[in-house]
């Protein structure tokens, strides 16, 4: 069982490896920057861009669904994956934050604006900061109950703040993949291998992280039953 | 009246009753309100022209910081005494705390409005005739801070560094209701009809609505453990 749990590991690893080398190929030496975008070559950050705020919101996705379980039905398997999920969920974040504002630059001429899009973002970025001080700060008991707390509340809060902001003011493009035409063939497949291999990436850190979170909490177990 | 409404509204009445012994939170956040209107006087030097302009900005921010500190306050003594522990023994439901403690914040925060308001107007020679709609706005958003502030005051005071812990939560959820207050009070003091309004008001009650009920029903999980 075991064994067989880390060969799938294994797999994915390389999955994702070798998918993340051929969208870097594709992004820099084969496709064509975009005619219509004024940015020039920094259009091509789209294809990290994207895929990272993809996997940032299927990640605190996750994790609003399961803290929403953690409360309704207890189970630390529920709230290990919801902190882990947060845990990745916001490291792609800061990536998408980062990418954005070296793309903004170019596009914009400015690093940042209150856009509907970018504030949400932020904002959101704040409340799992806050999310994460609570688990180190309140006790063991209850860190749990009130790390759920705050991810149902950040999430409600954010559709809010998204309307809230879309009605203040907006400047971020709308998006252009799926409502048919805007991108050419070879942007979308680009843009597609990007996808899967930022998606598999995500799955892989998901299953190391609550591996990893599951041991440590059978040490703590082992620890405290030795005392 | 109902049992519920009866049981929320002795713990309100415990809240004012030992509020007015001790003038605890209104003195600190009252001061500390005027304090923050008067720093951002000095800071921002509002002229006749640039007045409706940093005017709600001013307010909002002195309002914001004074509901962080007054929340704060509101579950930090109940822990300090212990009756916390108290509370949860009373034999009511979970919810009931919530509410009793909810409007008890809310009454504290509207006192220290109710007053700051007037000085705000006369200090920075506001237009008499926009008090009414800012008085509303005023009233509208309060709620909204209430609703989330109770929740998170009381997840906070069971925290290591609670004085950090409760802005850290509170200021980027109040984000919406900030915009939407400060929007609006900026149209009426320009002048704008009640139709302009509307938008942001609608803002502010879907915010006091959602975040009431979510916030009543999440409180138990915040006491429990």
């Amino acid at each position: 069982m075991k064994r067989n749990s880390y060969s799938w590991d294994a797999v994915l690893m390389a999955a994702s490896f070798f998918l993340l080398a051929g969208a870097l190929y594709l992004v820099f030496m084969w496709v064509p920057t975009s005619a219509t975008s004024l940015e020039g070559i920094a259009q091509r950050i789209f294809y990290f861009h994207v895929p990272l705020w993809w996997v940032a919101f299927l990640a605190y996705a996750v994790t609003f669904i399961s803290s929403l379980v953690y409360l309704a039905r207890r189970g630390a398997s529920w709230d290990n994956l919801a902190c882990s999920a947060a845990e990745i969920g916001t490291v792609f974040v800061t990536l998408g934050l980062i990418t954005g504002i070296i793309w903004a630059k170019p596009a914009w001429s400015v690093w940042w604006t209150w856009d509907p899009r970018l504030t949400t973002a932020l904002v959101l970025w704040f409340i799992y900061i806050g999310y994460f001080l609570v688990r180190a700060y309140a006790p063991a008991a209850q860190a749990r109950n009130f790390a759920a707390v705050i991810s149902i509340i950040g999430t409600v809060d954010s559709f809010i703040v998204f309307m809230a902001i879309r009605w203040w003011r907006t400047q971020h493009p709308s998006p252009v993949v799926g409502t048919g035409g805007g991108l050419a063939p070879e942007m979308l497949f680009t843009f597609m291998v990007s996808l899967a291999a930022f998606t598999l990436l995500f799955v892989l850190l998901m299953r190391l992280r609550t591996t990893l979170r599951a041991t440590q909490e059978q040490v703590t177990a082992l620890r405290q039953a030795e005392e | 009246m109902t049992q519920f409404s009866r049981k929320v509204l002795a713990l309100v009445w415990k809240d004012m009753l030992s509020e007015a012994r001790t003038k605890d939170i209104f003195t600190s956040v009252f001061v500390f309100a005027l304090l923050t209107v008067l720093i951002f006087s000095f800071a921002l030097e509002p002229g006749s022209e640039t007045t409706s302009l940093v005017a709600p900005g001013m307010l909002w921010v002195a309002f914001t910081f004074a509901g962080v500190l007054g929340f704060g306050r509101s579950f930090v003594l109940e822990k300090e005494h212990g009756c916390l522990d108290g509370l949860m023994l009373c034999p009511v439901e979970r919810e009931v705390i919530y509410w009793g403690k909810a409007i008890g914040n809310l009454v504290f925060m509207l006192m220290v409005e109710v007053v700051v308001l007037p000085i705000f107007y006369l200090l920075l020679n506001l237009p008499l005739d926009s008090l009414p709609q800012v008085v509303l706005i005023v009233l509208l958003t309060t709620i909204g801070f209430v609703s989330v502030g109770t929740l998170f005051s009381a997840l906070a005071a069971n925290t290591r560094a609670r004085d950090v812990m409760l802005p850290i939560l509170f200021l980027p959820v109040v984000v919406p209701l900030v915009i939407a207050a400060v929007k609006s009070t900026g149209l009426i003091l320009q002048g704008s009809p009640w139709a302009d309004l509307w938008s942001w008001l609608q803002i502010i009650l879907a915010f006091d609505v959602i975040f009431l009920v979510i916030s009543s029903l999440v409180f138990p999980f915040v006491l429990e453990g």
